[in-house]
């Protein structure tokens, strides 16, 4: 098929849900997306809006509590949610890796760097334990680690955190999988590292081809490193699309009011305009649209109904009432909403 | 003595408060009975304020920016240099004396959760310091906590409710109540949006910049997201290891950085613009260790311009154009 080749991934209306004491909480709400070989798709949205239960979701590495409950998830058109746990742990690493947040704690601080290495590859390849190791000093100078020989001997807590990272970007690398999802991989780190890591990652997408989706909060991370953006809030997308649609033809009110108040060169003069409201609770979501309870522009509607995406170019979808109020507009129909 | 403390008040002199030569050294044990070390935190940090401005304070993690903060507040005793708050030298009061200063230099904190009691309502929180230092008589504090309340943009009504049922963005609002209803006259704010959701973080800096207007604060804003202390500061001090490495106007600092630290900072901020592809300059390395840090100047180990004389010698302050500070050697000619 050729479809196969178009998409590495795709996820088509993916729900997942944690069940909880205090009732079903569903983090991912109908979430779509697709993936092209060799390009970098960023999820973007606050804490709570479901960005990193998406990555989780794709890898099935959610918590007890968790379920995907409806949706697929293809890799290379094939749906991994059918798969058996056996296929799936042959599916994370070799093809599919993950870098969290932290990394401090997503190292085992009882074994040395270089065993931990070891382990993820003599898990995913054929490579004997010689070969590992080599495989192991050969990840490290990749990632720039430098004395990798001597690295390997060590124990996380004598590396600094931006090394640290750099070994959990070998460690992801190591089986060469055909993505790599990174968990907001430079929150915990200074600015300076974070520009180290950055420019790492896109070194090693040249050099390795690897699709990679990028899961932060940072818009400054996603205007650098991606092609692709998706907006997240409230566990569904509002709205999707290249670069340069979503920082400069953003649709969806909820990415306009984001861009608005955030520090920007051309903004320094002038007062922030912030979002109003505080973030949604899962636990009580409205009825209609997610970000309706923060929206200036809110209308009846959005109260009621959930938007559907709509349309706005090849690349450009987004899941606003506003958009189609002013597509009502422009095609001159006198009463709306 | 108490003659001083009187000043305390009237003595307003233009530069509200004046930094010289401030050092923190902390005491460090390498390993079980290991030898003894110092980590030199703060190491000669000179710098003034002026009356109703805001200065930046920016650096990564741990190079000494909040322990410079506190020091000045004298929540550390400092180890050598002066502090002068209104022309009163914080370091030499007396626990008396120093109580009594302590209304008008406040602190808010980055973590709103675990700077709060979670076992007082929030009512208590902002009152309790004003009812401790008799700053309003007692039948009136109830309705002096409703206007500061109101003040921060919190409803008078949540007075009587914990810590544990708001928000991050509106516990950081608490804070700040926390901290202007001792009616100060200056505000260390130690990375106080650090820990807030981006669509949050504009919130509080607005209320920031709306409570400097009114009330004629002075801040020092200690951060370490450059785009927020751009936009909030008039000046700007840039630390390296302990040390000031440049300080000056917010738009000489940004728009012509000196020092080659403030310049790979800077460029290392990612934009959140797609077309803007700046030429980032990579640090090598991280950040040395401040109980063992470089000789000479302390960033040449990571410097692309360094040269001979900056392995041994340290560089002293060369004041530019614009009251423009930094200490390189690369403008010592």
């Amino acid at each position: 098929m050729s479809e196969e080749v178009k998409y590495i991934l795709e996820v088509n209306d993916l729900h997942t849900s944690f069940f909880t004491e205090n009732g079903e909480v569903c983090a991912v709400n109908g979430i779509s997306m697709n993936l092209e070989p060799g390009k970098t798709l960023g999820i973007v949205g606050e804490s709570g809006s479901g960005k990193s239960v998406t990555a989780y979701s794709i890898m099935q590495i959610l918590a007890e509590t968790g379920k995907i409950t409806s949706g697929e998830v293809k890799y290379c058109g094939e749906d991994i949610t059918k798969w058996s746990e056996a296929q799936m742990t042959k599916f994370r690493g070799s093809k599919c890796s993950i870098i969290f947040q932290d990394p401090m704690t997503s190292l085992n601080p009882v074994f040395t760097i270089g065993s931990q290495l070891e382990e993820a590859i003599l898990l995913h390849t054929d490579k004997d334990k010689k070969q590992a190791k080599e495989r192991a000093v050969e990840m490290l100078t990749l990632v720039g680690v430098n004395e990798p020989e001597k690295r390997v001997k060590q124990y996380p807590h004598e590396l600094s955190g931006g090394m640290r990272q750099r070994v959990m970007i070998a460690m992801a690398l190591a089986c060469e999988p055909d993505i790599l999802i990174a968990d907001e991989p430079t929150t915990a780190l200074d600015v300076t590292i974070q520009a180290q890591i950055l420019e790492l990652m896109q070194d090693l997408q040249k050099k390795l081809g690897m699709a990679i989706i990028m899961v932060t909060h940072d818009l400054g991370v996603i205007a650098s490193m991606c092609d692709e953006i998706m907006v997240m809030y409230g566990g569904r997308v509002c709205e999707r699309g290249t670069a340069d649609d979503i920082f400069y033809r953003p649709a969806h009110e909820y990415t306009k009011g984001l861009l608005r108040s955030i520090p920007k060169t051309d903004n320094m003069d002038e007062k922030l305009v912030p979002i109003g409201g505080t973030p949604i609770n899962l636990l009580n979501m409205p009825e209609g649209c997610a970000f309706c309870p923060r929206c200036d522009a809110a209308m009846k509607i959005c109260l009621k109904e959930k938007p559907e995406e709509y349309r706005i170019s090849d690349t450009h979808l987004a899941s606003c009432w506003m958009n189609i109020k002013e597509l009502y507009e422009a095609q001159g129909e006198g009463k709306n909403e | 003595m108490e003659k001083d403390l009187t000043n305390v008040s009237t003595n307003e002199t233009e530069d509200i408060l004046v930094v010289k030569n401030l050092k923190k050294y902390f005491p460090i044990k390498a390993g079980l009975g290991g030898k003894k070390m110092t980590v030199k935190a703060v190491d000669d940090v000179s710098f003034t304020i002026k009356r109703g401005t805001t200065m930046g304070l920016v650096g990564e993690s741990g190079c000494g920016k909040s322990t410079t903060g506190r020091t000045i507040l004298r929540l550390y005793d400092k180890t050598e240099g002066t502090v002068l708050f209104n022309g009163v030298d914080v370091h030499s009061l007396s626990k008396k004396e120093l109580r009594k200063l302590r209304t008008k230099m406040q602190i808010i904190f980055q973590d709103p959760y675990s700077s709060l009691s979670p076992r007082l309502p929030i009512g208590e929180i902002i009152g309790e310091a004003v009812r401790e230092h008799g700053l309003v008589p007692k039948e009136e504090l109830d309705d002096y906590v409703t206007k500061i309340m109101l003040s921060c943009g919190l409803q008078p009504y949540h007075k009587d409710r914990y810590p544990h049922e708001f928000s991050g963005g509106q516990r950081q609002r608490i804070c700040i109540a926390r901290a202007i209803a001792l009616n100060p006259d200056f505000i260390v704010c130690d990375e106080p949006v650090s820990a807030l959701d981006v669509s949050v973080q504009a919130q509080v800096i607005n209320l920031l910049k709306d409570l400097q207007d009114e009330l004629g604060l002075t801040y020092l804003f200690v951060s370490h997201d450059l785009s927020v202390v751009e936009h909030i500061s008039d000046t700007v001090g840039v630390m390296y290891l302990g040390g000031l490495v440049e300080v000056g106007a917010t738009e000489d600092i940004f728009e012509n950085p000196l020092h080659p630290y403030t310049k790979a900072l800077f460029s290392a901020i990612p934009m959140p613009d797609p077309d803007m592809k700046t030429d980032r300059i990579i640090l090598e390395g991280s950040i040395p260790s401040p109980a063992n840090p470089p000789s000479g100047c302390k960033f040449h180990t990571r410097c692309a311009e360094c040269m001979e004389i900056c392995k041994t010698q340290v560089p002293e302050e060369k004041i530019m154009e614009n009251g423009h500070m930094v200490r390189c050697h690369l403008y010592n000619d």
